[in-house]
């Protein structure tokens, strides 16, 4: 064995979807403060998203939605030994490039804050920290892998506190997965078309099946029976924003989604953590919403 | 065919899943106590270490499975699995416990954040060079005698063990399961 320094790369695709893979089956929570986040450790979280409101407050509080205080990102990193994620507005490069200067183990390139380039995306690629994307489609999610998104979530309705959005999309794309596997090699070329998506990335969901990095499931997720049917419906891990800090006991639910996620398939579990919770958020019937945030991102 | 369990409460367990196999092992997830019943052994996978130690505890396994380890189980822990194994976790939450099978110090990313994440070779005694895939590592930065260090690595700050073994219990700061290289996989397996 040598006594030298081993050659070594960072920010390498594989360790990049590698940290994704590290989070797979568990939940992912949105903090506003450093009490939160350690709320949100103790609970069992993988990792909490740093942000200056969740989407059910910048929801009613309406304006311009941007990155969080590096200030309060930093005081969130001192408070916890998990991952700490941040948002960046969609096309917002100058943003993204704070955030890898503070050192976020994610950035979560969101429809959630206001976007800021109404045509790009941020190219990914050239950044170290890796990035997570939302999705409402399989060509939403292709596209944002073209771009360099190492982890997909499907969108949902972030702030609603309603799953339905999340359902719909985590259906969806498990759908249009399946019709891109059963294809032959001839109808992937208009499948590629149909779906705006780089013919590459199309022909290796044909060969695998499923997304070339993980599938996670945002948007609208509020108790422990929405955690176990996202995960029961493809997803591999679960994101919740508003849900746990705007319920009426945030400890015992946050608690309770956590299990909830890893015994997703054992009803009994679910049951027994569902059981005593006090009160979910409130919710919204999604028709009547004046924004609706899975719009954003082209 | 052995029977091996992946414990499955959080983390990349579909990865080593899918290795066990291709090494013609029989793999099995475990959730819950009963699930650790009639196996040869068990791997520890990469993820969250506060909360794999959290889940263990909310599942009921953690009695039942330190048990097992103290009569000599057999165990294979990847990164967070590694500091679930290890008897001193340095930079850790202050409650964090550990089943204290290997008699080795980690820092918890010692290697530093994710942007710090990194490939590297490795080289495994006995094996030559396998690919080393370090994401929030932890890193051993302590160990005594009787830890077998089985590969080293240098990033900067001196030889630092990367994978270790001290009787059934074996333990790597690296992610062999995330690549197509099973042959550290095939160590722990051969040892069944």
């Amino acid at each position: 064995m040598s006594s030298s320094t081993n050659p070594s790369i960072v920010g390498s695709a594989l360790v990049k979807r590698g940290l994704a893979d590290m989070l797979r089956g568990g939940v992912i929570m949105d903090v506003v403060n450093p009490e939160q986040a350690k709320i949100a450790e103790d609970a069992g979280a993988v990792a909490v998203m740093a942000l200056e409101r969740v989407p059910s407050d910048i929801r009613r509080d309406g304006g311009v939605a941007r990155m969080s205080d590096p200030e309060m990102i930093q005081a969130i990193q001192a408070s916890v030994t998990i991952p700490v994620m941040a948002k960046a507005r969609i096309g917002h490069f100058a943003e993204a490039q704070i955030l890898q200067a503070l050192d976020v183990d994610y950035i979560d390139e969101s429809e959630v804050l206001t976007p800021a380039d109404e045509e790009h995306h941020i190219d990914k690629w050239a950044f170290t920290v890796p990035f997570v994307c939302g999705a409402t489609n399989l060509g939403e999610a292709l596209r944002r892998i073209g771009e360099g998104a190492c982890l997909i979530r499907s969108k949902g309705e972030a702030g609603t506190g309603n799953v339905v959005e999340a359902v719909r999309h985590l259906r969806t794309i498990n759908a249009q997965m399946r019709r891109v596997a059963s294809a032959d090699e001839a109808e992937l070329f208009a499948l590629a078309k149909d779906l705006q998506s780089p013919l590459a990335l199309v022909q290796e969901v044909a060969v695998t099946g499923k997304l070339p990095v993980p599938l996670f499931c945002a948007g609208g997720i509020s108790t422990p029976a929405d955690a176990s049917l996202v995960m029961q419906l493809g997803a591999e891990a679960v994101f919740v924003g508003s849900g746990i800090f705007k319920s009426e006991d945030p400890v015992r639910m946050a608690r309770a989604i956590v299990e909830a996620t890893t015994h997703f398939e054992d009803p009994g579990v679910v049951a027994k953590v569902s059981t005593g919770l006090g009160k979910a958020m409130v919710g919204a019937e999604t028709s009547t919403l004046e924004v609706r945030l899975a719009e954003r991102g082209w | 065919m052995p029977r091996v369990g992946v414990l499955a409460l959080q983390g990349d367990v579909r990865e080593h899943v899918s290795a066990l196999e291709h090494l013609g092992v029989t793999a099995v997830t475990v959730r819950t106590p009963e699930q650790l019943e009639g196996l040869d052994g068990l791997v520890m996978p990469g993820g969250e270490s506060t909360t794999i130690a959290h889940l263990l505890v909310t599942s009921g396994l953690r009695p039942l499975l330190q048990e097992k380890l103290d009569e000599g189980f057999k165990v294979f822990g990847t990164c967070a699995g590694l500091i679930m194994l290890s008897h001193d976790i340095l930079d850790g939450r202050k409650d964090q416990w550990s089943f204290d099978k290997l008699a080795v110090g980690v820092r918890r990313n010692g290697y530093g954040r994710q942007i710090a994440s990194f490939e590297s070779p490795v080289e495994v005694k006995g094996l030559g060079v396998v690919a080393g895939v370090f994401i929030r590592a932890p890193k051993i930065v302590s160990y005594a005698n009787e830890v077998e260090v089985l590969a080293t690595l240098n990033h900067g700050d001196g030889e630092h063990p990367v994978l270790v073994r001290q009787g059934n219990v074996w333990g790597c700061s690296f992610h062999p399961e995330l690549t197509s290289d099973l042959r550290v996989h095939q160590l722990f397996t051969d040892s069944l």
